[in-house]
């Protein structure tokens, strides 16, 4: 037992640093349902399997053709004439033994009609190569089960992607660049009382030069408000005196040269990250105002009982801030200083988090409930983030398509939102046609009339008044909806990752249409 | 594609193929299209040319020599080598989806050749378990494309400084048949990046070495008398205390960081980290520093750098794509691609510019300009900080009096140790003279790098 754990951290060794041991445990308590076997599914499901998913389960009717295995790294040539359900699930699940793999040999539209309860189960639903309506129907199942549906479409040389979930919330963000959260504009009480506990001007040399710059910092800090009313430097002007006065806090040797102090020259450099605002940061700010913020229930997700936690601190303890976050960066000090520099944020943070803790305690108690608290310690109230993604109805829906985003982005006519329009009209054209436009080569040419007719009245019906080139026209039959296998490849990662942050709920998704742009390399996300 | 369908009796012709097989593929082969380029012609000889004819090279079968494998062979390339001096770690499980457990301590070009061999019929790939630098110019000619999935910068200089010393000049115009395009990629957790490279015509690898990081080396002092985080009671093990403790030669030459005889610290041994983890957690108690874990002493000790199956398969779906050539016959925007999903997806392309005076790609001699009193040492230190050239562990030779002399030479424990006492000399005391060439090797090149010697006063 002990040696599988082993083994299996060992193995995942390489992306346990980036979701940690909880994230993988998400991971590996989850069960995805791809719908459709093609290779972009294929893809996705093996980018979910190598990092060891719960479990998946395909759905698929299709029998397999020679032209799929010639595009789908899970099918070999003895794969045609089977199920492509079970043919996948046979590749995809000897790639790791701890993920079970299992398939449904049956046509999506067969399984709404029958047993649409099916797919409350899955934590996720990914549905690759979807007829339009199939996919609408699916859609609206989904999201009154509350179940995240993720679409993934890859035509050509255009890779297509549609995140629908009610509600999705991240708790642990990860921001690549986040501000340090150092206090100095508001030091809490047993900041300034550490900072008191210094005395520059009459340490010994070592020290001086050993001495944390947040420190320093803080000391001239207090210096300058004395001297200027008790306002922090504002603008660059201020800024820059600010500057000058800690260069001169420099020690001076018998000659009147400065020393080398590293450490003065590291407090000048952070000026700016010193003097950040300590405020709630819009993100967070629009966390309290929601509505599901403010009214706590039983029903209540445990990320709003958070929030509405967090939010009770800042208007009492915290005083119109979020709990202190208890880490900050490296900086040149001996080791003493540092670390005690360091333990003063630490308990701070651990006295913030107690209280936020009985907040949240006192909300689970009035609604009757008990408080299981694990992994508290580990959220950032600065990264807590929610994503909403539309319904699949609204964006189709002629009163609630997103008519500005469309129309503004067509101002430039090759922009990514030019190829969203020619996915909705080959749809438009297969459920006219029942097939999609220019599949063999006899039917290119005319099919190009019948797309750009199908163009027409698509932008009619929704009443766009944009320009879509005949070129694109012309390229999207040149398609005849093939999949290369590298555009299901890049598709595959994209989707794949996107899939782990919504069931780590570590990470933002996408919100909520991302189209890559396979000939120019380029790609783009839209709300739609 | 519709179900219902007859299953179809698997047709395979004397070619391996079989009905539909490159479908997906041969509407971009055969279909003229809008947006092409302007000296694409659709013909059904492109397929032939791939399937036959065309010869690529695969530089690394890991996180994306995986991925670039699978692409490439689905893509219709048959002819394949892939180069690999690994061997198979249970760490690569998790993304490097040609190799199983049973594959473990097997060389990963062999194992990864085999799988695709297998599954895709009709694909050759042919394997090397060796370095890149085994090979000479011979063997790098026969192809017409190389692909690097690298995860080294000094590997992937080396490959541009092969590239460039294959290319043909006529009368100072350069030859564009004897241009191997080079397409470079390289993930990091969720970033990624992929490049093309036409050597000779476009920004090489050197051309912007300063979009490589450099590493974080944390300063001697800060390890040796004040640590502050648990990173730094890491490396104090690393470098300190386990020299001390498995060789027998002075420390003082361990902080010179010369070669060293003994038991070097083995990455890969459990028992070596499990003993660094544990100097590290006695360390951390004396100086009151939390957060000194197992994983993170392998990873100081390793350098590891974390990784996930989508992002290889995202740029290495992206690298295909780069190829200006039969494949998809279309004009990428620009040479350079950069991708990051931490936060949504996020792609970014620009054109990466030529350096005038680049040391690897420019015909530009390079200069070095030091008073005939600076000591050799000094030369050593500018050709390894400086930031344009990065070398690693430069060998300088210069002709002295009509015969060649090496002035140092780091890489053979004799030589070094013969020709240390070079180091505190002055370059006048060494005999050089004003104007003088030196030629200096290094592993970030297969081409010796020419100097000029100027004296300033």
């Amino acid at each position: 037992m002990a040696d599988h754990k082993t083994n299996k951290d060992q193995r995942y060794d390489r992306q346990l640093r980036l979701w940690g041991d909880h994230g993988q445990e998400a991971l590996e308590n989850a069960h995805v349902c791809l719908v459709n076997a093609a290779a972009s599914g294929t893809e996705i499901l093996k980018n979910l399997v190598l990092p060891g998913i719960g479990a998946f389960t395909i759905v698929d009717g299709h029998r397999v053709s020679g032209e799929d295995v010639g595009n789908n790294f899970f099918l070999s040539s003895d794969s045609v004439g089977k199920n492509r359900a079970q043919a996948t699930t046979e590749l995809l699940q000897e790639l790791n033994t701890d993920v079970s793999g299992n398939f449904v040999e049956e046509n999506p539209d067969r399984l709404l009609d029958n047993d649409p309860e099916f797919f409350h189960r899955f934590s996720l639903v990914i549905a690759v190569q979807l007829e339009e309506s199939t996919c609408l129907r699916l859609g609206s199942v989904l999201w009154n089960a509350a179940v995240p549906f993720l679409v993934c479409r890859t035509y050509g040389l255009v890779g297509y992607m549609r995140l629908v979930v009610r509600e999705h919330t991240v708790v642990e963000s990860h921001p690549d660049n986040a501000l340090e959260d150092l206090r100095l504009d508001q030091p809490f009480p047993e900041l300034t009382n550490h900072i008191t506990s210094y005395d520059l001007d009459n340490m010994e040399k070592k020290d001086h030069s050993h001495t944390p710059w947040v420190i320093i910092v803080a000391k001239y800090l207090q210096k300058w408000c004395r001297e200027h009313d008790f306002q922090l430097p504002r603008n660059y002007k201020e800024k820059e005196a600010f500057r000058q006065l800690l260069r001169e806090g420099i020690r001076k040797n018998e000659n009147g040269t400065p020393e080398e102090e590293e450490n003065f020259d590291e407090a000048i450099k952070n000026v700016n990250t010193a003097l950040n605002p300590s405020k709630v940061c819009v993100s967070v700010e629009d966390l309290f105002n929601a509505e599901q913020c403010e009214n706590i229930t039983s029903q209540s997700p445990a990320f709003w009982v958070m929030v509405r936690a967090v939010r009770d601190f800042v208007q009492a303890e915290g005083r119109g801030s979020l709990p202190v976050r208890g880490t900050i960066p490296d900086m040149i000090a001996d080791s003493d200083k540092f670390i005690s520099l360091q333990n003063v944020y630490r308990e701070r943070a651990l006295q913030d988090a107690a209280a936020v803790s009985r907040h949240v305690e006192s909300h689970l108690q009035a609604v009757g409930k008990v408080c299981i608290w694990g992994t508290l310690h580990m959220w950032n109230a600065a990264f807590l983030r929610v994503v909403h993604c539309r319904a699949l109805v609204e964006e189709y829906g002629v009163d609630t398509v997103h008519k500005d985003e469309i129309t503004s982005c067509m101002d430039n006519p090759d922009s990514e939102m030019v190829l969203y329009l020619m996915l909705r009209s080959v749809d438009c054209f297969y459920q006219q046609h029942s097939r999609y436009p220019g599949v063999y080569n006899y039917q290119v040419e005319d099919d190009i009339v019948r797309l750009k007719l199908c163009v027409h009245s698509l932008l009619q019906e929704y009443g766009l008044t944009v320009n879509v080139k005949d070129d694109y026209v012309h390229e999207f039959c040149r398609y005849g909806a093939a999949e290369p296998h590298t555009v299901a490849a890049f598709m595959g990662g994209a989707a794949a990752q996107e899939a782990i942050k919504l069931i780590t709920h570590q990470f933002v998704p996408f919100n909520n249409t991302f189209i890559y742009n396979a000939m120019a390399q380029t790609s783009a996300t839209f709300q739609l | 594609m519709a179900d219902g369908e007859e299953p179809m009796a698997l047709d395979v012709g004397s070619s391996g193929d079989w009905d539909g097989r490159w479908r997906h593929v041969q509407k971009f082969l055969e279909r003229s299209g809008p947006f092409t380029h302007p000296d694409f012609e659709p013909s059904e000889e492109t397929l032939q040319f791939l399937l036959e004819t065309c010869k690529i090279l695969v530089i690394g079968a890991g996180g994306l020599g995986c991925e670039l494998l699978k692409n490439l062979a689905l893509s219709g390339f048959r002819h394949i080598h892939v180069v690999d001096m690994d061997t198979i770690d249970v760490s690569n499980l998790n993304r490097q989806f040609l190799f199983r457990s049973k594959d473990v301590g097997h060389p990963k070009a062999e194992v990864a050749a085999d799988f695709i061999n297998s599954r895709v019929p009709g694909c050759h790939v042919v394997p090397h378990f060796k370095k890149i630098q085994e090979f000479d110019e011979s063997f790098y000619r026969q192809f017409h494309i190389i692909v690097c999935g690298l995860d080294s910068i000094i590997a992937r200089r080396w490959m541009n400084g092969m590239l460039l010393s294959l290319l043909v000049y006529d009368d100072g115009v350069l030859d564009p048949s004897s241009i191997i395009p080079l397409i470079d990629g390289g993930t990091e957790g969720f970033k990624g990046n992929a490049r093309v490279i036409l050597p000779g015509m476009t920004a090489c690898i050197d051309c912007t070495l300063e979009l490589y990081p450099p590493q974080i080396n944390f300063p001697m002092c800060t390890i040796a008398s004040m640590p502050r985080l648990p990173e730094h009671c890491i490396e104090y093990a690393r470098i300190l205390q386990w020299p001390k403790e498995n060789t027998s030669i002075p420390s003082l030459l361990v902080l010179m960081c010369l070669p060293l005889y003994g038991v070097a610290l083995d990455g890969d041994n459990p028992e070596h980290i499990h003993w660094v983890f544990q100097k590290s957690l006695e360390r951390a108690a004396e100086f009151n520093i939390i957060g000194v874990t197992y994983r993170l002493t392998q990873g100081v000790v390793k350098r590891i750098i974390p990784a996930v199956a989508s992002t290889n398969a995202v740029i290495a779906g992206t690298v295909p794509s780069r190829e200006n050539t039969a494949l998809f016959a279309y004009v990428p925007l620009n040479n350079y691609l950069v991708f990051n999903d931490v936060d949504g997806l996020y792609t970014y392309t620009f054109e990466a510019e030529r350096k005038e005076n680049c040391s690897a790609c420019s015909q530009v001699p390079q200069k070095l300009q030091f008073p005939p009193s600076a000591k050799l040492q000094e030369v050593l230190e500018y050709l390894t900080e400086n930031a344009s050239l990065q070398m690693k562990s430069p060998a300088i030779t210069a002709t002295l009096e009509g015969k060649n002399k090496t002035l140092y030479l780091q890489t053979v424990a004799s030589i070094e140790e013969k020709t240390r006492p070079n180091l505190c000399k002055t370059l006048k005391e060494l005999g050089l003279a004003d104007g003088q060439e030196l030629a200096v090797a290094d592993v970030t090149t297969p081409q010796t790098v020419l100097f000029k010697l100027n004296f300033t006063s």
